[in-house]
């Protein structure tokens, strides 16, 4: 009964979601406000109706409700109840359910958030997003139904993929969604615009606050993802260039360049078309990358069995979408005129070679993620592309993006003096010079890369601190208050960049400076690694709920004084029979120190393969995109996106009294 | 004309993505159809009988299915085979692939084995030989020892009468 209820709330959605497309998008093109009007409360409708669907599922899940066909696929009577709740979006049925639901959440969103647009501008930017909704929706209806039955129902399920039953992997999807979908704002934004042909500074103004939060999870869903790859998988990697990965970091890359592209048509008229094209693609790799996920047209983890019938959908809906988009690009492109000049050296351009170097880093990730499906189209052969293309190009274009991030934020729009801000910065260029040199001469020998790497991220640092310095010599007051007084989107920006700085550093060390070893360790041998010892205390039978395990005692202790006693697990789930290697981390703010079990050794006591790893200042590198989000939340926090919205409310508040 | 690029380039990745979707990106052709299996000799799981070798199918038409007790897709896959064995089609050996012996015994106790033998590839070398690349994967082998077809993924009812039923007619078996 709740299945069918959950398909009929779906059902009844699609309907809705059909009529906030089509009446709002007509009424705005007729200046009807009666149609425009349908917008809000359609959209508020349609999110109702697919969190109804969502509950429904959710609630097939938490009661073991295995004639549901997804259920009995992607869970297990024995699974914890919150792994049970989370398998709701483990398959590709119930991610997708998300996908909507997250549509729908931002589509509310905007329609709450909404009150000061003009009314045919709120309505378009509703209507996009509905159609995007009906797409969707059909796609589940048609092709991937989360609620279809088991007849006869299965007696117990097969359980979720061990993998996934970690709390990183619990928010890692919503968070990353809530990225991707994010972006649908800014794109229905920039379709809005191009209808209405009123591509304005106040367009651009109303699109960076929704674009700078959805950046901000996706940054956060991309990071999450990265250090559960890191402590799940057991090989101590945190990133692979796997087309998956790729398919969230091109959307990312996209999404920064658009951030930036967006502050500079709103404060100087500039980039129109420029920025319009990057919204426009930036949600356009949201999809694609949708689309590579769950078409299989790449080899990656998700591949085997998927339906070719769902690949041509979302294809078809992708060439729909961005096909469409991109045509009403081209034929309004030409209406649009660029406001304010600048010259060569100032704040615009800037950000345009800012804006330049990340579309080539993207493009440098499109082609590499795609080469091996253009070969194998053009029966050109079978090619993977992996790790060493994507580094040998991706860091030499980084490093120059980010030296200029060290410049930009300090540059005058319209025109800058380079002498000047030479000047200005030459004390942050030697000390930052001198940082790269002698750095890496602390840590394990001299290596070039870290010394780049070090270089930059001091550089960065130096120029936010020379930021805040230059804010803090003009005006009155004490220290305290000025900082204080300093706008939101002044302090996100720099607190992104410090996060970048930090990153940086992290990355440098981490890629250059680790050790790892793979030791035979029979109970109570001793194995060394960049000045630790690790004692192996044997391993004992450990039962969790739905798995069981041989968990291992390994002692760390480092010139005779303990550190750590770690637990890493070698896991057997149950119902799957999968095994799984659950690593045992002990962090500091300088190194992870990581155990992973390999396999027990036959024909003696006790004795292990043991993985150990030392990974320096890889914490960095999560902190740093903490920072990252934190600062992109804060930006768009700003006051001056809120001023109108307490302009409207005022005379609302005069009204009541009045009457 | 400019500004109907970024429709153009879009289009053509569409037509690439198009075509993708028909191929199957695990697919990798095998340089041994049309030439002998490769030899080996591996002990079969749970010591139970001689050492296995291809040259002990010498004249029959066999299959041989490479497999892991911790691969899914082999899951998929399984119960099919099992029709298969009971059906008499086609012997089939299930090659162990880099995997402990006493885990592929349980789990074949437990769901039933569609297999004549099972050698035991612990260390994946024959995989190698084979030029493996994940599991499950799948050989036909005639009566000379000469491969005639590879199948990367599970079979199942469909890609059996497709792929399978043309190669074994084909055959004579």
């Amino acid at each position: 009964m709740i299945p069918e209820l959950g398909h009929f709330a779906l059902i009844i959605a699609l309907l809705l979601a059909l009529t906030q497309a089509i009446l709002p998008l007509y009424g705005a093109q007729r200046g009807n406000f009666t149609l425009m009007a349908v917008a809000r409360p359609a959209a508020q409708g349609q999110f109702v109706f697919v969190a109804v669907a969502f509950a429904c599922l959710a609630y097939s899940f938490l009661t073991n409700d295995f004639s549901v066909e997804n259920v009995a696929r992607n869970s297990f009577s024995q699974l914890p109840e919150v792994y049970r709740f989370t398998a709701t979006w483990g398959s590709h049925e119930g991610s997708l359910l998300l996908w909507v639901l997250i549509l729908g959440f931002w589509s509310t969103a905007v329609s709450v958030f909404s009150r000061r647009l003009p009314e045919d501008m709120a309505a378009r930017v509703i209507g996009v997003m509905g159609l995007i909704s009906v797409g969707f929706l059909a796609f589940l209806l048609t092709t991937s139904n989360p609620f279809e039955r088991l007849l006869p129902a299965a007696i117990d399920g097969n359980d979720m993929n061990p993998l996934l039953q970690d709390w990183g992997m619990i928010i890692h999807p919503p968070m990353l969604y809530m990225g991707y979908v994010g972006f649908a704002v800014a794109f229905a934004f920039a379709i809005a615009a191009l209808l209405s042909g009123k591509l304005d500074v106040a367009w651009a103004r109303w699109s960076r606050p929704w674009t700078t939060v959805a950046w901000a999870f996706l940054t956060l869903g991309i990071v999450l993802g990265s250090w559960w790859a890191y402590r799940e998988l057991g090989w101590g990697g945190w990133w692979f260039w796997d087309p998956t990965e790729n398919a969230s970091f091109m959307p990312w890359i996209a999404g920064t360049a658009l951030m930036h592209s967006l502050a500079v048509t709103e404060k100087r008229g500039a980039f129109k078309a420029w920025t319009v094209l990057l919204a426009l693609v930036t949600f356009a790799l949201s999809l694609l990358g949708t689309f590579l996920v769950r078409s299989g047209v790449l080899s990656s983890v998700h591949a085997f069995a998927t339906d070719p019938a769902r690949g041509a959908f979302i294809l078809g809906f992708l060439a729909v979408v961005i096909g469409a988009s991109l045509a009403l690009y081209a034929w309004r492109a030409p209406k649009m005129i660029t406001g304010g000049g600048f010259t060569w050296f100032s704040r615009e351009s800037l950000l345009l070679a800012n804006n330049v170097i990340l579309i080539a880093a993207l493009g440098a990730v499109l082609l590499g993620t795609l080469y091996p499906l253009f070969m194998d189209a053009m029966g050109l052969g079978k090619i993977s592309v992996g790790p060493p293309y994507f580094n040998a190009v991706f860091v030499p274009l980084m490093a120059p993006a980010l030296f200029l991030m060290g410049i930009g934020p300090l540059a005058r729009w319209k025109e800058a003096s380079l002498p000047d801000l030479a000047t200005r910065l030459k004390w942050a260029l030697g000390v930052a010079l001198a940082a790269g040199l002698l750095l890496p001469l602390t840590l394990d020998g001299f290596n070039p890369w870290a010394s780049l790497g070090f270089f930059l991220a001091v550089w960065i640092a130096l120029t936010v601190l020379a930021a805040f310095r230059d804010r803090l010599r003009h005006g009155q007051g004490s220290a305290m208050r000025k900082l204080a007084g300093l706008p939101r989107s002044f302090w996100g920006m720099q607190l992104a960049h410090l996060g970048i700085a930090v990153g940086v550093a992290g990355i440098a060390v981490v890629a250059n400076y680790s050790a790892e070893r793979d030791v035979r360790m029979e109970v109570g041998s001793h194995a060394e690694l960049a000045g630790y010892t690790f004692t192996f205390r044997g391993a004992a039978a450990h039962d969790g709920p739905n798995y069981r395990a041989a968990r291992g005692t390994v002692e760390v202790s480092r010139d005779g004084k303990p550190v750590a006693t770690l637990h890493p697990e070698k896991r057997v789930y149950n119902a799957s029979g999968m095994g799984m290697t659950e690593a045992s981390v002990h962090p500091n703010v300088f190194r992870d120190l990581y155990v992973a079990m390999g396999e027990p050794l036959d024909g003696s006591d006790g004795a292990w393969t043991v993985r150990l790893f030392y990974k320096p200042f890889i914490n960095w590198l999560w902190f740093g995109a903490l920072l990252m989000v934190a600062g992109g939340f804060m930006a768009a926090a700003d006051k001056r996106y809120r001023i109108a919205l307490r302009r409207r409310e005022v005379p609302q508040h005069l009204a009541a009294q009045g009457a | 004309m400019k500004r109907w690029l970024p429709l153009v380039l879009f289009l053509v990745l569409v037509g690439f993505f198009a075509k993708g979707l028909f191929l199957n990106p695990r697919e990798v052709p095998s340089p041994f159809i049309g030439r002998t299996a490769p030899a080996f000799t591996l002990p079969v799981v749970g010591n139970a009988g001689a050492p296995f070798s291809p040259a002990d199918m010498k004249g029959k038409i066999w299959m041989l299915n490479i497999w892991a007790p911790w691969c899914v897709s082999c899951r998929q896959e399984h119960g099919f085979l099992m029709q298969l064995a009971q059906s008499g089609r086609i012997p089939i050996v299930g090659l162990n692939w880099k995997d402990a012996d006493r885990e592929a015994q349980a789990l074949l106790a437990r769901t039933g084995s569609p297999y004549v033998a099972v050698p035991d590839d612990l260390d994946g070398r024959v995989g190698i030989d084979y030029g493996v690349t994940g599991t499950p994967e799948t050989y036909i082998i005639d009566r000379q020892g000469i491969v005639r077809l590879k199948h990367v993924g599970p079979i199942g009812p469909d890609v059996w009468q497709t792929k399978f039923e043309p190669t074994l007619k084909e055959l004579g078996a």
